[in-house]
């Protein structure tokens, strides 16, 4: 059958792309624009300055270093995410006992809001009746002043962004897990496989799948999750800990400068273009398509 | 031997990892439930208290708060699902030319997720004078990839024959969707609509973008500046506050904890 023109699907999908090009493609577009022009205030008419926007960008140590906080974040959290989402998978499906309550205990961060426990996070983080250096002071052990260094406060951000996302990735390895046939592994187990032997050679080639779409959803959350930035470190000391998305809001409602934002805006949506291309190479398209 | 060695260092690290995992909220409830001066201390036997709470629930607005938390959670989902419904059967079960490319801007919009594009969708809300409005936190949220793509999929495993079926008893288009495909995707609007809803709730960074006064500010918002360390709020009060904040959503995954997990796994696998 020759494919043609069909009012009804069209009418069926106006609402939603009417929304979704007010609130994605055309914002995405305007982005571009607003980058190259600029005005004194939001009130005033833009004018065209070309490429400006972006060598004040070059210039910028902040955008510097937020870029690279950026890098560290997403190496620090992405394979730790992973890592410990699929021992945790592996210890709920396994045969020890209290599965339910492991389950229950890994999963409950997901549904917590961000900003919410940020402040209980917090409290653990203070330097002196921090419930952490308290721990730490039990051992003999100076703690670290968490927030406050320079060195460590991203690592802080880190460590609380892990124990948010391990247990909603958590699920996709579980739902990977069920669909494992056991015969698999009674194989193996004549063999005399060891069980790590057999994680590397059997379980962890078959999810490889959940791994890649894991890992997409990991990086998205490095760029878009900085929920806890607000009441954690606000960035500091010093743009220490701040991150892309971070310094946007600060750019265009602190600073009140819609132009740079807009600016750092567009280094957003590339990199999340080429976070979409390798997805793309990578990962079968049947997912999608199928 | 040295699996069973295994065995046990890691049974034990699967208890240990339990247990952090769970500490920020047991502090909430030790610090929310005892007196200030024992929240940095912890005794066994410190008298319980409930003052907390009721400090908490006089410092800040949060029954406005949860109203609009919940008003702005249900406009989204309410939308979500009628808007996701009929885009998903459009691309399940029409042929139609552009299917591919209305498909692929549906699906742009999981890579472009609404949080990076606050500052020109700050200025189009300007521009629509919808600032500090609940439709105005929720608009950018109205549609969603997510949900489109979800029920494409669920829709795609309905078998042809119950849709001529249903054409011969004489039901339209719409009335198919309503009567046919629908019921037969409950699970996934179920699973949909959980992931849906404690996003929302949790939902930070837009709303705080577009809320000003306590009109429409959401929980999350709330607790923000409830919680701000300028507020000079101390920690117990701040840890009742918390557990109002998040006690709705928090029973209601401990009612439906399995339902909920099997949500969130329904929704991946797909």
């Amino acid at each position: 059958m020759l494919k043609r023109f069909n009012l009804k699907a069209w009418l069926l999908l106006l609402p939603a792309l009417s929304l979704l090009i007010a609130f994605t493609h055309w914002p995405t577009l305007k982005s571009f624009w607003r980058s190259v022009t600029w005005a004194r205030s939001d009130a005033a008419p833009a004018k065209f300055v070309g490429l400006e926007n972006y060598e004040i960008l070059l210039d910028d140590p902040v955008f510097w270093r937020v870029i690279e906080n950026n890098f560290w974040y997403a190496l620090g959290t992405v394979p730790t995410s992973i890592a410990l989402a699929i021992a945790m998978a592996l210890w709920v499906n396994s045969k020890i006992r209290f599965t339910g309550l492991l389950r229950l205990a890994f999963f409950t961060p997901t549904i917590l809001p961000m900003i919410t426990v940020a402040n209980i996070w917090l409290f653990f983080y203070s330097p002196n009746i921090g419930l952490f250096n308290q721990l730490l002071a039990l051992i003999g052990i100076t703690g670290p002043n968490w927030l406050g260094d320079p060195d460590i406060a991203l690592s802080s951000l880190m460590i609380m962004t892990v124990w948010k996302e391990a247990g909603f990735f958590m699920i996709f390895y579980l739902a990977a897990l069920q669909t494992l046939s056991p015969e698999l592994f009674d194989a193996a187990k004549v063999e005399g496989a060891s069980a790590w032997r057999m994680f590397r050679k059997i379980t962890f080639p078959l999810l490889m799948p959940t791994t890649l779409f894991v890992l997409i959803n990991a990086l998205l959350n490095a760029f878009k999750l900085v929920d806890h930035l607000f009441i954690l470190t606000k960035g500091g000391p010093n743009n220490a800990s701040n991150l892309l998305l971070y310094y946007i809001y600060e750019t265009a409602f602190s600073f009140l400068d819609s132009y740079y934002a807009a600016t750092l805006t567009v280094v957003m949506l590339v990199t999340l273009a080429i976070v979409a291309l390798v997805q793309m190479l990578f990962i079968d398209r049947r997912i999608h398509y199928r | 031997m040295d699996s069973i060695w295994f065995q046990r260092v890691s049974k034990f690290s699967a208890y240990v990892l339990a247990i952090l995992w769970v500490l920020p909220l047991l502090y909430a409830f030790w610090a929310a439930f005892h007196p200030p001066e024992f929240a940095t201390k912890f005794a066994l036997f410190a008298p319980l208290t409930m003052e907390n709470f009721v400090s908490a629930w006089d410092q800040a607005p949060f029954f406005r708060y949860m109203l609009n938390t919940v008003i702005i959670t249900t406009i989204i989902l309410f939308s979500q699902l009628v808007v996701c419904t009929l885009a998903g059967y459009a691309l399940a079960r029409e042929e139609f030319l552009g299917r591919g490319f209305a498909f692929a801007l549906v699906l742009t919009q999981l890579m472009v997720m609404p949080e990076v594009l606050i500052v020109e969708n700050y200025q189009t809300l300007t521009g629509l004078n919808l600032v500090d409005t609940h439709l105005g936190v929720g608009l950018p949220y109205l549609a969603s990839a997510f949900g489109i793509f979800l029920l494409r999929q669920t829709f795609k495993t309905v078998p042809q024959e119950l849709e001529d079926a249903a054409r011969v008893e004489g039901l339209s288009g719409l009335g198919i969707i309503w009567k046919v495909f629908v019921p037969l995707a409950f699970p996934t609007y179920l699973a949909f609509s959980l992931v849906s809803v404690s996003y929302h709730w949790n939902n930070f960074l837009w709303p705080l973008v577009v809320t000003n006064t306590e009109a429409s500010r959401p929980l999350t918002v709330g607790m923000a500046i409830f919680g701000a360390p300028e507020s000079g709020v101390d920690w117990s009060v701040i840890s009742a506050g918390t557990l109002i904040a998040i006690g709705p959503l928090l029973i209601l995954f401990l009612v439906f904890q399995r339902k909920f997990i099997q949500s969130f796994m329904h929704a991946g696998i797909k």
